[in-house]
């Protein structure tokens, strides 16, 4: 039987961003900014719109492909898909959907999307005002556990102290993130560097996290163009190829009221298997990593479940020269990521990866040909990607 | 000093519309702590499924557990993200789990100082915190240390 697997099927030819903006800042509606960053895409990927025939996205996004493919004059819309769950785990779901849909014939030309205005909608930092509350959030929420930094945290703690972990291997993370910021143009945070000195004196959110702990919110879209890997090959760029995508989680995560199964994670345990697995990589041959940090905790726990450190070594690894992309054992979030680029619910991340693959990013690592993504952690499904230039095949 | 951990104006607990959570939350109102047991294979569950998670049997039955657990994790959190947090300050929240009944966790507030220490394991008995005067009369369940 013919293996089954993404490796090397599919490529990225196309990726657009709108510029990103402070949250509720953005001067467009969300679904201007979806479309925009779609045709920025395109014309990246030098294909008219209208070839457009399949649209995923993830974490509700609120533009429908129906609306948006109008829009574009797409001829026929032959996928539209929708990977479950919130925040940004979903991002390399998406991915991963999109290439299957392509591999299989579903459709040829599919646009992975995520647009956010937060100013026309809710913000996600906040807790509900609202007067009851049924369901799990019951168990959180009349306690004052109701922002995701506020949940996250005690999954942190946790581990944390499972493995004697110290503030100071978030504060690394950290570092890393707006380190990269200061060379990229498009940072939020480009011009306002950290230093430890900053970190340190930073006012608490929740502990563990500080608040450059925690991502920014931000307004904005980006979108990613896949094609199958024999029509990359003729397009404007240097295709960077899916070698693998993988998205779920253990199967007790999702119990409720605080009970899944291995409460302290990323939920990255087996989903990190698998994509190894597809991709036939394994963390050793990872150039270039992008690492959703929704929180530096979940960084740590992903770093940890994906093999790139052994948690008893957290604290002496994580720290700003292992993780820099001049030179570092390990060039984490080259862009700014969550934290310092811009919280586009890490589709900003695979973008990246894909820079680094072509050889243009602002922070651009010496020879990348495996290039990866691990989308938000902690959440349920998480998904990830990797990304590989024609060497890698 | 008030009698509540946190200020009202949060929003409260009700199972209205999600039958599965009553018996938690009338039980907790009358000072007894329930959970669900399976009535099949014995599994104590939490928080409320329809299905046992360990035989998918759908004959959960409720039983009652006495509140005494050990600190799992913890945090404090400092920003407020609700207008009724804005003049309270920091405050503490506890993930307890409870050794004696599966090892199931329950999540509340460490009553006492704020700017207490906190250490993962220490023992825990839970306390219940009576809103007897809110338009939707309710129970939360607090920890306080000691067992
Ligand atoms: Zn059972």
């Amino acid at each position: 039987m013919a293996e089954r697997s993404l490796r090397g099927k599919v490529a990225v030819a196309g990726i657009g961003e709108t510029p990103y903006y402070k949250h509720g800042q953005a001067p467009d509606p969300e679904i201007v900014l979806a479309l925009k960053a779609i045709l920025a895409a395109c014309d990246d990927a030098g294909i008219d719109p209208a070839e457009v025939d399949g649209f995923a996205s993830y974490s509700d996004d609120r533009n429908n492909p129906t609306r948006l493919a109008a829009a574009l004059g797409t001829k026929e819309l032959r996928f539209s898909n929708m990977q479950w769950g919130g925040g940004g785990g979903g991002g390399s779901g998406a991915i991963a959907n999109a290439s299957a849909a392509i591999n299989a014939g579903i459709a040829d030309t599919v646009v992975v999307y995520r647009s956010l205005a937060q100013g026309q909608f809710a913000r996600f930092g906040q807790g509900p005002k609202i007067p009851a509350i049924a369901g799990d959030p019951a168990f959180n929420i009349p306690y004052g556990i109701m922002s995701p930094a506020q949940q996250y945290s005690l999954k942190a703690m946790r581990f944390m102290h499972e493995h004697g972990i110290h503030q100071t291997a978030l504060r690394g993370i950290a570092m890393a993130s707006y380190y990269h910021a200061q060379n990229n143009p498009r940072a939020i945070m480009r011009g306002r560097p950290l230093t430890e000195e900053k970190y340190d004196n930073s006012r608490w959110i929740s502990e563990p996290f500080h608040l450059y702990d925690c991502c920014m919110e931000n307004d904005g879209a980006a979108a990613v163009i896949l094609v199958s890997a024999e029509r990359a090959k003729d397009m404007k760029h240097k295709p960077a190829y899916v070698l693998g995508a993988a998205l779920g989680s253990d199967g007790g995560t999702g119990r409720g009221a605080y009970n899944g199964a291995h409460f302290a994670s990323s939920h990255f345990t087996s989903v990190s298997r698998n994509l190894y697995d597809m991709a036939k990589v394994g963390p050793k041959d990872v150039d270039v990593l992008q690492s959703y940090e929704n929180f530096t905790g979940g960084v740590l726990m992903s770093l940890v479940e994906h093999g790139f450190v052994e948690a008893e070594e957290a604290d002496e690894f994580l720290v700003l020269d292992n993780l820099k992309a001049d030179g570092g054992k390990l060039p984490l979030n080259t862009s700014g990521g969550n934290l310092a680029e811009c919280y586009m619910h890490g589709l900003e991340l695979i973008t990246e990866a894909v820079h680094q693959i072509r050889g243009d990013s602002p922070n651009q690592v010496k020879d990348v040909n495996v290039s990866m993504v691990i989308s938000g952690p902690m959440v349920s499904p998480v998904s990830n990607s990797i990304y590989g230039s024609e060497a890698s095949l | 000093m008030t009698a509540f951990y946190l200020p009202e104006g949060l929003p409260v607990p009700t199972w209205e519309g999600d039958e599965l959570q009553r018996p938690y939350w009338e039980g907790v109102k009358q000072e007894q702590l329930n959970i669900q047991r399976c009535g099949d294979c014995n599994a104590w569950q939490w928080g409320p499924e329809w299905m046992c998670h360990e035989c998918r049997s759908f004959n959960m039955n409720w039983a009652p557990i006495e509140g005494k657990g050990i600190i799992y994790s913890w945090t404090r959190a400092w920003h407020p993200v609700h207008p009724a947090l804005a003049d309270r300050g920091p405050y503490l929240a506890v993930l307890v789990e409870l050794p004696d009944y599966g090892n199931v966790r329950m999540l509340g507030n460490l009553l006492g100082d704020e700017h207490q220490e906190v250490v993962i394991g220490t023992p825990v008995h839970a306390v219940f915190e009576h809103h007897p005067d809110n338009a939707i009369p309710h129970t939360l369940v607090q920890w306080e240390r000691g067992s």
